[in-house]
């Protein structure tokens, strides 16, 4: 028998690969090149992006920026593009018809937005959850005007109740139920009685005023971030307990909760916009009128909580099931082991659906030019229909279809980055 | 990294290894973009042998062995299966790929289809044979496996351990010469292990030529008749078993089995 | 042998909640009660609010007359039809985009799709571009901006006129496309197509028995026929030689341009056009999506246990990844033919009169009858979308997997 012993005396060093395998050579051989339909391929695609690119990038880039009207752009030169309506109309689309003195404000918000979302993305941040909280109503002062003490009311409205919830529980250790409806009275007591006093009295000794915005004055993208932002972020408690109530054991519940859902999820947005602009004033107390963009919210929260629901169910069946059954082993009651372990992990889950329906919602809400609000795309029918900009179609469109295409994109690119966090991270 | 040891005595009448070369690997070089994940191999398998390759994760060894089926692509060197050998032209990789069976570590058995389907699929699309004798040779096998009940179940309703022995029947029923396995049981729990490990062991007692990436160390000790040590790409150490095991020469074969048999 | 007495339980008030038992009913009568009074205080408030304005909950307005036309529709319909009738019209209409709207997004999203996956990395590349940039832009958008292209874009019928016309008809003079439509040649099937299309049947039948027959074979044998290219030969072969042998019985009659507009032919409006092609496109993108990411999650090691079998690709694609990519494509892809249906209601953007034109449109504005219109409408696409999910969910048992 031949002898198969061997042993290595020196281990062997790392070579570089030949030439075809590793530089750019190699890459473009496999890439675009690897067989006859490859190069076939990648000849088409060249040649149709050249037809493409061969026209449009002369036009694009000697564009007109500085015309006053269309005439002028034709007059100038027609074979570019007439940028200058974008030059002459970009504070139009991106704040409406807002003052421009008071550009600061929705400038100040939209970077705050970022501020205050972060404690709750980052783990490291979430110790300034406070902020989160405050922003809303710091928001709407800002962005709305008037005096800062009736938004302030509200907050301390809460603080009042959330008070009196602690002294029920620990002072008269009252069962949380009983605690939550003392709570629920002190809130209805503090704002019949106590707020318009409070309101008053601060604005005499202490006047801080912003100047007052009316909601017809809101448009372009302002108005759809506003939509878009406070819908995603109102939508979100009542989806989390639409899930819940979706999931429950309860059948008369399960059936409220999933009729709910799949009615709002079985018609067009559209339509629900429509009952926000005609019909809700039939269902709310005869002699209640709402500001247009409240009810418009009101009815894009609605919409998107019942698909923040599917996501949160979606998330939560993603749980595995042991979670429910350790807590429940450890003596949690529901509502402890839904806030401490099951949503927060879910939600977790969730994040990439989320921010999915957000994109989703955002690009929705271009669909309230066709109730009449001034968002980007009736801006822009609005500015093509203007003396000076009739007939231009191109550059307009282009630009506003950027603006989200940039939005929405990055919007995306952040959720797959999330999703590929959470697949590797293992906590 | 358990030690299941076989406890029953190994019936080696037929184990017999003849001088035909059944793979023949010379110079082979492989590079993952600039990474040099196989240096130098050269290798002579003859009909009959049980190899077994271990080594640290990272070594190549599973790399090499998806080599000689070509489920990866050698860039230097020569392999020669049964004498064809494999370059790019499609016919000998077809030649090739009938004549060598795998087995994988996670089984990837074809879970919309019943154990049987598994088993008739390729010789019905690939060699060509009617449905009933598919279904004859593949009833043959599962028997041999000892899991003909199971025919008309699907992989999801097996235990890990059957779904194996059903990837070893799926291999067996294109009645390969060559049998290459990848790891085969480091996905099952103890009980399982020792199932599949009886089933390798009755397809060497019946002669079957095998190149086996394992840990199963009692395995290589009992049945293989080579066992084979990489790191880093490159072959450190080979021998017979018993000098591999008592007496290993290199230090870093040393290192390794000092990690997974001390214990 | 003593007997234990068990303590006879009072019942207690606080059990009502405390209780496992009492529990799940006292929460479900209280949230009952709830919804109940939430319900009656919201009909109760537009009762009262209708009462004001002086209207009633009344169906009667559609079967009065309408009284206004509608420049496309698939049945008849004239302004003395009913507003019942009208709303017919609008939701066949709504029906003819999504059902064409759906076919062309689908060739499209399956296409891109797969291309999307192709190891060269400039179509890859070029179709997420398309993917991307499809998906990123509001539908409205894009609706108003292909039909902005159509109308701007595109020359009148008159430009066609003349001895040295501005524009000229495409595709060997058959087709206009102008600013306010296409003009497409029409079929006219003439003495002897009757023969045409009794073998085009026969060849549908002569298919599905010879790949009946393949089959069998198959299994006896092991013998496999190139079942493909025989399909398509017996599809095509038989129907073609009986249209020579009958002496052409179809012709195509063109458009012509008489005096300022185009005579004869199919006419289809751009709003149609734009409509369609840009909720086709734009639902093609989320179908490429789809179609690529259920192709990527069946495991790499499907396909190279198939090929260590010496399964050659096509096969391979065929046998082991489709009828599993297949499973967890359906689903999504039946979910946005929905929401394309849903987003036609966009139509009112280009004047297209779709179900929300004429029902939630001109009828609502003319009869004032809003609550009711909407009731309607949204009905409507409810029981779409029910329907839908109830097609989805068939699917999804039918085809489930035992054991996963």
């Amino acid at each position: 028998m031949t002898n198969i012993s061997f042993v290595r005396e020196k281990p062997l060093p790392q070579l570089p690969p030949p030439i075809t395998e590793s530089t750019t050579i190699g890459w473009i051989r496999k890439n675009l090149f690897s067989g006859w339909l490859s190069t076939l391929l990648t000849i088409f695609s060249v040649y149709f992006l050249y037809i493409c690119l061969k026209d449009f990038i002369p036009w694009a880039y000697g564009g007109n920026w500085s015309a006053g009207s269309i005439r002028e752009c034709l007059d100038t030169n027609p074979d570019v593009a007439c940028f200058s309506v974008i030059g002459a109309r970009w504070r139009q689309l991106l704040f409406g018809f807002y003052p421009y003195e008071e550009y600061w404000r929705p400038i100040l918000t939209f970077i705050l937005l970022f501020v205050s979302v972060t404690p709750i993305l980052s783990r490291r941040f979430a110790k300034y959850f406070w902020i989160s909280l405050i922003y809303p109503g710091l928001a709407v002062w800002l962005l709305w005007g008037g005096s800062v003490w009736p938004v302030f009311s509200i907050y301390l409205a809460f603080v009042f109740s959330g008070l009196g919830f602690y002294i029920a529980r620990n002072q008269f250790k009252l069962s949380t139920g009983l605690s939550l409806m003392i709570a629920v009275i002190s809130l209805i007591v503090f704002y019949l009685f106590l707020a318009s006093p409070f309101v008053s009295l601060f604005k005499y000794i202490l006047p801080i005023n912003l100047v007052v915005i009316e909601s017809m004055q809101f448009g372009g993208f302002l108005l759809s971030m506003i939509i878009g932002f406070s819908g995603i972020a109102a939508s979100f408690p009542i989806g989390i307990l639409l899930a819940l109530g979706r999931q429950s054991d309860l059948p008369l519940v399960k059936m409220i909760c999933v009729g709910f859902i799949e009615f709002i999820r079985g018609v067009p947005l559209i339509t629900l916009l429509f009952v926000a602009s005609v019909l809700l004033n039939y269902f709310l107390p005869p002699g209640t009128s709402f500001d247009i963009i409240v009810r418009v919210i009101i009815m894009v929260t609605i919409f998107s909580a019942a698909y923040m629901a599917e996501v949160i169910r979606g998330g939560l069946a993603a749980l595995p099931v042991g979670q429910h059954e350790a807590s429940a082993a450890l003596g949690l009651s529901y509502w402890q082991s839904q806030r401490l372990i099951i949503m927060p992990q879910a939600l977790k889950i969730s994040i990439p659906g989320i921010v999915n329906t957000f994109i989703g919602l955002f690009k929705d809400t271009t669909l309230v030019s066709i109730i009449s609000l001034m968002d980007p795309v009736g801006l822009a029918s609005m500015i093509r229909a203007h003396r000076n900009w009739n007939g231009i179609y191109w550059e307009l469109y282009v630009a506003v279809g950027l603006m989200f295409f940039v939005c929405c994109f990055g919007m995306s690119q952040y959720s797959q980055y999330l999703e590929r966090k959470l697949k590797t991270d293992n906590s | 990294m358990s030690d299941v040891i076989t406890e029953r005595a190994i019936d080696r009448s037929k184990m017999e290894i003849s001088d035909e070369v059944a793979i023949h690997i010379s110079d082979m070089n492989k590079w993952f973009g600039n990474f040099h994940v196989l240096r130098d191999i050269n290798l002579e398998v003859r009909r009959g042998e049980r190899i077994v390759v271990c080594g640290p994760s990272g070594s190549g060894k599973s790399t090499l062995i998806r080599c000689i089926n070509r489920l990866e692509e050698h860039q230097q060197g020569k392999i020669i299966v049964d004498g064809t050998e494999l370059s790019s032209d499609l016919k000998n990789i077809d030649k090739i790929r009938s004549e060598v069976g795998m087995c994988f570590q996670h089984f990837n058995l074809f879970p919309h289809l019943t154990i049987l389907e598994n088993c008739t699929l390729a010789p019905i699309w690939v060699r060509k044979m009617a449905r009933k004798d598919a279904e004859e040779t593949a009833m043959h096998y599962l028997e041999k496996v000892k899991i003909p009940e199971q025919a008309d179940k699907f992989p999801g309703q097996l235990s890990g351990g059957q779904q194996q022995r059903v990837a070893i029947a799926r291999s067996l029923c294109m009645k390969p010469q060559i049998m290459l396995f990848d790891e085969p049981t480091s996905s099952l729990d103890p009980e399982m292990i020792k199932e599949v490990l009886d089933t390798m062991i009755e397809l060497a007692e019946e002669g079957m030529t095998m190149v086996c990436v394992t840990h199963e160390m009692g395995f290589a000790r009992q049945v293989a008749n080579r066992v084979i040590f990489m790191d880093e790409g490159q072959i450190v150490e080979e021998n017979e078993p018993a000098e591999f095991f008592d007496n290993p020469k290199s230090d870093r074969t040393k290192l390794f089995l000092s990690q997974i048999l001390g214990h | 042998m003593s007997s234990v007495k068990l303590p006879v339980e009072k019942f207690k008030l606080g059990m009502l909640l405390g209780d496992t038992r009492y529990r799940s009913t006292t929460v479900q009568v209280i949230a009952f009660i709830i919804f109940v009074a939430v319900v009656f205080w919201l009909v109760d408030n537009t009762v009262k609010n209708l009462a004001l304005l002086g209207k009633d909950v009344d169906f009667s307005f559609l079967w009065m007359r309408a009284g206004y036309d509608i420049n496309q529709r698939l049945i008849p319909y004239t302004n003395d039809s009913t507003h019942g009738r009208a709303a017919l019209v609008g939701i066949l209409n709504t029906l003819l985009v999504a059902f064409i709207g759906c076919i062309i997004a689908t060739i499209i999203g399956v296409f891109v799709g797969i291309l999307r996956l192709s190891k060269n990395w400039i179509v890859a590349k070029l179709m997420a571009v398309y993917i991307e940039g499809f998906r990123n832009i509001p539908v409205l958008l894009w609706i108003v901006m292909i039909f902005a292209l159509l109308t701007e874009f595109t020359p009148a019928p008159k430009a066609f006129r003349g001895a040295n016309p501005e524009a000229s008809m495409i595709l060997f003079e058959s087709t206009a496309i102008t600013n306010r439509g296409t003009y497409f040649p029409n079929p006219i099937w003439g003495d002897g197509s009757i023969y045409l299309i009794l073998t085009f049947i026969i060849s549908l039948i002569a298919i599905f028995f010879f790949r009946r027959y393949a089959r069998t074979l198959q299994e006896e044998t092991g013998k496999a026929l190139p079942k493909f290219w025989i399909s398509l030969g017996l599809l095509l072969i038989p129907s073609i030689v009986v249209y020579f042998l009958s002496g052409s019985p179809v012709t195509l009659e063109y458009p012509y341009l008489k005096g300022f507009n185009f005579k004869d032919g199919i006419y289809i409006r751009n709003s149609f056009i734009a409509l369609t092609l840009a909720l086709s496109l734009y639902t093609s993108a989320f179908i490429a999506e789809i179609v690529r990411s259920g192709i990527l999650a069946i495991s790499k090691g499907q396909t190279e246990a198939a090929s260590s079998l010496g399964l050659r690709p096509g096969r391979i694609m065929n046998l082991i990844i489709l009828p599993q990519a297949l499973r967890v494509i359906v689903p999504p892809m039946i979910s946005n033919y929905l929401n394309l249906t849903k987003n036609s209601s966009l139509a009112i953007a280009v004047g297209y009169m779709d179900v929300r034109g004429t029902l939630g449109g001109i009828t609502l504005n003319q009869t004032g009858r809003e609550l009711e219109s909407m009731l309607l409408l949204m009905g409507f696409y409810l029981c779409v979308s029910l329907l839908v999910s109830a097609v989805i969910n068939y699917f999804n048992r039918s085809f489930q997997i035992k054991g996963l």
